[in-house]
């Protein structure tokens, strides 16, 4: 039900649509919810539309801290 | 698939799970909730219950929107379809859900309604526009993350003056639910576990923003970590919750930082503002009646509002009486406890609302948990 995705924006279309690719995988949604949305941007997508936009740099800094948390194990 | 493979790395979660471990005290209990149905999908596919400590319990909430749907509601979607022959459109999971006299969506269509399953309330739009002849509902459910996509196309079925669309809103808000797990006298009644923290709701919180937890630190002063749903950000997000309670905080905390902000998604606010307004009261499944926890259609938008134009009553109907889904939303059971599970009450033939949704704490534990619980027995 809550299930949403990051897709990256290949193409902005009219009318606020866009079209994302996931994994491959091509489809049309809409960006009514996240007008700031670029070409190349990745959004969060839930029952065909863009909710929200991803930030690369906090996206990598989670990443960073992830693997920080888990040196314990390495000590 | 970039953003999401490097959230599920095996190794990192082996090391997350150790520094959990070592900072989890072992002279005291860690009882956390999580909130969304996604959380609880995640802990229990991915079995990161298995690599926690056995004094961090992870407590499953009330947060799939498929479970806290009342029997009532859905036999309201199931009489458009057969009393006003209308076509009623909504997501997968609810047409499974059961209804009253033994029927469920599903079921209904088997009796010849015309009922469908879509992936977007914007294909719903398109079917009333295929369909001119014909009353065309969309049972809109789901928390914040669902409902702005519902209000944008209630204005463009405004815009369009399409007479034959219309919204059965179900839609229901988060922050009320976690008020009402913390505060209802029922649940006194029920008796509840001590709860030290929240697993925050992630998509819910892209929509609101963190900020709308901030009285549950405040107020209960019960810590909450809002939380991504890939098995690494739930670990880090219980890894953040052990450290606030060891320290004796009540925060609001973001784990879900590439995604989420304090302030949330102010044009798909704006757009929910215009169209909804909140419901006095509305019967969750398994919480009863809650104030102020779901929203409505305005009076300026009652031309797309089902309930106002089929003047649809709502008739509560209780569970069945076996059905532990109420103790199990609350936290106060776990679905081995119901009587039900695994034998009568399956994800092929659910009986109970947490059956039914994968992200249902019944169907998460059947599929991934259940043999868990037996201990292995070696053969000499």
């Amino acid at each position: 039900m809550c299930l949403a995705l990051p897709a990256r924006i290949t193409r902005l279309l009219d009318d606020s649509m866009a079209e994302v690719e996931l994994g491959g995988v091509l489809k049309t949604i809409s960006v009514a919810l996240a007008p700031e949305a670029q070409l190349g941007d990745y959004v969060i997508v839930h029952v065909g539309h863009a909710i929200g936009l991803l930030d690369e740099d906090e996206a990598r800094a989670t990443l960073a801290l992830f693997a920080e948390l888990a040196q314990h194990e390495a000590h | 698939m970039k953003h999401i493979d490097a959230y599920r790395n095996g190794d990192l979660a082996r090391g997350l799970a150790a520094t959990i471990a070592a900072e989890a005290k072992p002279e005291r209990q860690y009882n956390f909730m999580e909130f969304c149905g996604g959380h609880t999908h995640a802990l229990a596919r991915y079995g990161i219950v298995d690599l926690l400590p056995a004094n961090v319990r992870m407590v499953h909430g009330p947060g799939c929107p498929v479970c806290v749907l009342p029997i009532g509601r859905i036999d309201m979607a199931i009489a458009l379809a057969l009393e006003h022959t209308a076509i009623v459109c909504t997501y997968g999971d609810v047409l499974r859900v059961p209804a009253s006299a033994g029927l469920s969506m599903q079921k209904a269509k088997a009796r010849g309604a015309d009922i469908r399953m879509v992936y977007s309330p914007a294909d719903v739009l398109q079917i009333a526009r295929n369909n001119p002849s014909r009353e065309v509902v969309f049972l809109a459910i789901g928390f914040e993350t669902t409902t702005p996509p519902t209000a944008l196309v209630i204005q463009q079925a405004q815009r369009e003056n399409l007479p034959n669309f219309s919204v059965l809103c179900c839609h229901v808000l988060t922050p009320s639910a976690i008020g009402h797990i913390l505060t209802s006298p029922e649940v006194a009644e029920w008796g509840t576990l001590p709860l030290d923290g929240f697993v925050g709701p992630a998509h819910v919180s892209i929509i609101i923003g963190s900020a709308p937890y901030e009285p549950f630190a405040t107020q209960f002063n019960k810590p909450v970590v809002i939380s991504g749903f890939e098995p690494l950000d739930v670990m880090q997000s219980i890894l953040m919750l052990v450290r606030q309670v060891n320290t004796g905080r009540a925060e609001v905390e973001n784990q879900f930082t590439r995604v989420v902000t304090r302030e949330g998604n102010r044009a798909a606010q704006a757009v929910c503002e215009q169209v909804f307004e909140l419901r006095d009261s509305f019967e969750w499944r398994g919480l009863g009646e809650v104030a102020h926890s779901a929203l409505q259609i305005r009076p300026a938008y009652a031309a797309w509002d089902a309930e106002k134009k089929f003047t649809l009553p709502y008739l509560r109907v209780p569970d069945h009486k076996q059905c532990d889904c109420g103790a199990i939303l609350r936290g106060v059971k776990r679905p081995t406890d119901c009587k039900l599970f695994a034998t009568v009450c399956t994800p092929d033939n659910p009986m109970g609302s947490c059956m039914v949704s994968s992200e249902g704490s019944c169907a998460a534990h059947y599929t991934y948990g259940r043999f868990r619980d037996i201990p292995l027995v070696t053969h000499p």
